[in-house]
């Protein structure tokens, strides 16, 4: 069992259009190779509108737990203020006896990163943690095999934690039944996700775009999967836009010896396919985005057998 | 007066448009500060060029155990949310990269035996633009997980006096960096394409504005490449659309090339201006309830 993850640093440089058309060609291309899907890209999960997947197990998904004063226990001493260093925490009328006027405190459950400092030092024991309903993950059945997603509410926390609720149940669904691998529309960005994403994976397929924000952002998460000591490869998505950037990652990659897998070209057939609900190689096999995309695949399966 | 400028969906636009607004306003001679809150891939400064004069490390605290008086009693592992600390065998272990600096197993350790030791998460960094507008950034070390202190401590720090149109740049998606990013704005503007995906993040964003109670507007970006379902979203969600941008390769390849669009597009800055003085009105109106 292998795991490949689809990165890209810069949001918007196709990683779901790319996983999507692996996802299609790992199924029915020149080699059948079983794929399990996950799209860790869980607050802003977008794989589901290309795969359409039937539902078969939904869970919930319970985040981190927020602070709740009981403004009724409260005696206003202002320790919490004191203790908190997430700014949650804010005076406020007593909310159920205004006639008696007096302050109580408010926790404001978007701030509160759930420490839990408060309930410890409060002494009137005024303050409970409450688990907070996060959003939902499912495991589904999509064209292709296998689909792990989810659904994390807007404005919720975690996010790097149900990522690793995703990858987890993938892998196991991946074990139990002999699937050969685990292929993981990543999030965009550096940060906590990405680190969830990246985890345990085999091999790293970074999407690159020739602008000088993709080749900044670029270089950021060659750093992390280099930090966290995964084999990265890069292909260039959108690679006649900007010729010379092309060039300069290409040049980038000979010097650090790391493996360019190929150039795909602007294709708005890209587009149209989402549009369609389908990846771009069941839309327009023959188009010029879909073609590429088949050599990066191969070149990308090559790598995975070098792996073993 | 402070826009927040957000998507959901990555790519779509924000950047461009955030740095676009920045410089129409700069050249009505207004005050203009910006600040760019994606801390894990930003790329505002790129098309700005600012010149950093200020910069300053954030830490956060972690604990650090006195081996000696330590007792081993694992009152800190109980209070511990994060599984940051924990006993072994009587040994107390400190994983720093999991811990958020909350202060709390200090406060409860019965001994005494925590300080707390700084630990760089990353780093902000200021100064100026060639036209004068107040640029600052945050960037997260590479491998730390933790994007959110870097950006409140960004929206804390006063290198510069206080600006009068403040943009904040926020990055993709609809946790909690977002949310970081936005909150205290007084206006919303989403950046989006008219493409299944952009009108599916796009609602997540929105939804987002709704629950922060600030109110939003649309920009539509690549105009025309994919489908009209975003048009009637947006009409039917009540969310105006602001302006549209084509399109066009011309575009496309400026700012590949570190252009902003008024810079490719002269024409844009009166349609940036004019788009301000509506946001004024609503927040105007806003400020009024």
């Amino acid at each position: 069992m292998k795991q490949l993850v689809i990165l890209s640093g810069k949001g918007g440089t196709g990683k779901t259009s790319v996983t999507a058309a692996f996802a299609h060609l790992a199924a029915e291309g020149e080699v059948s190779i079983r794929a399990v899907l996950a799209d860790a890209d869980v607050d802003a999960a977008n794989l589901e509108l290309v795969l359409s997947p039937k539902v078969e197990e939904r869970e919930d998904f319970w985040g981190g737990q927020v602070a709740q004063i009981d403004p009724q226990t409260c005696s206003e001493c202002g320790t919490c203020i004191e203790v908190c260093r997430f700014d949650a925490i804010y005076p406020c009328p007593r909310p159920l006896s205004p006639w008696e006027g007096g302050e109580s405190y408010w926790i404001d459950p978007i701030a509160c990163d759930g420490c839990a400092a408060c309930v410890y030092q409060c002494p009137e024991g005024a303050i409970t943690m409450q688990p907070q309903l996060a959003g939902e993950w499912f495991q589904s059945q999509s064209r292709y095999g296998p689909l792990f997603h989810a659904a994390l509410r807007p404005a919720q926390e975690n996010s790097g934690k149900l990522v690793t609720v995703i990858k987890q149940h993938a892998r196991l669904l991946t074990m139990d039944e002999g699937y050969h691998l685990v292929l993981v529309d990543g999030p965009p960005g550096i940060g906590c996700p990405v680190i969830s994403a990246v985890s345990g994976a085999d091999l790293a397929l970074i999407v690159a775009e020739p602008t000088v924000a993709g080749i900044h952002d670029m270089h950021r998460v060659l750093q992390v999967t280099d930090h966290f000591g995964v084999k990265a490869l890069v292909c260039i998505n959108k690679a006649d836009i900007y010729l010379a950037g092309a060039a300069e990652i290409e040049a980038f990659c000979q010097e650090q010896g790391i493996e360019m897998v190929g150039r795909i070209p602007f294709d708005t057939t890209v587009t149209h396919a989402m549009v369609r609900g389908q990846p771009v190689t069941v839309y327009q096999p023959e188009s010029p985005a879909s073609q590429s995309l088949r050599e990066v695949w191969r070149k990308v399966v090559d790598a995975l057998e070098r792996l073993a | 007066m402070i826009i927040a400028v957000a998507s959901g969906k990555g790519g779509t636009g924000k950047t461009t448009v955030a740095t676009s607004l920045a410089l129409s306003l700069s050249a009505q001679d207004r005050a203009v500060s910006f600040l760019d809150c994606d801390v894990e891939a930003p790329n505002a400064h790129l098309f700005l060029q600012p010149e950093f004069q200020h910069t300053r490390a954030v830490n956060r605290l972690t604990p650090q155990v006195d081996e000696e008086k330590c007792s081993g009693c694992g009152r800190c592992a109980e209070v511990c949310q994060y599984h940051a600390i924990v006993v072994l065998g009587g040994k107390t272990l400190v994983f720093p990269e999991l811990c958020h600096g909350c202060g709390s197993c200090t406060l409860e350790c019965p001994e005494k035996t925590i300080t707390e030791i700084p630990e760089k998460l990353g780093i902000l960094e200021a100064g100026y633009t060639p036209e004068g507008i107040a640029f600052a950034r945050g960037l997260l070390d590479v491998g730390e997980p933790m994007a959110v202190p870097i950006i409140h401590q960004l929206k804390k720090w006063q290198p510069f006096q206080p600006q009068g149109i403040a943009i904040w740049d926020s990055p993709p998606g609809t946790s909690c960096p977002v949310v970081a990013s936005i909150r205290g704005a007084n206006y919303l503007l989403l950046v989006t394409e008219p493409t299944p995906f952009g009108l599916h993040d796009l609602k997540l964003a929105a939804q987002l504005g709704t629950e922060l109670e600030i109110p939003a507007g649309v920009i539509v970006n690549r105009d025309g490449v994919g489908d009209t379902r975003l048009d009637e979203f947006c009409q039917q969600a009540g969310i105006p659309i602001l302006m549209r941008i084509p399109l066009e390769r011309e575009i496309g390849a400026g700012v590949a090339q570190g252009k902003s669009l008024v810079e490719i597009r002269p024409e844009y800055r009166a349609r940036f201006q004019e788009m301000f003085a509506q946001i004024e009105a609503v927040c105007a109106a806003e400020a009024q309830k």
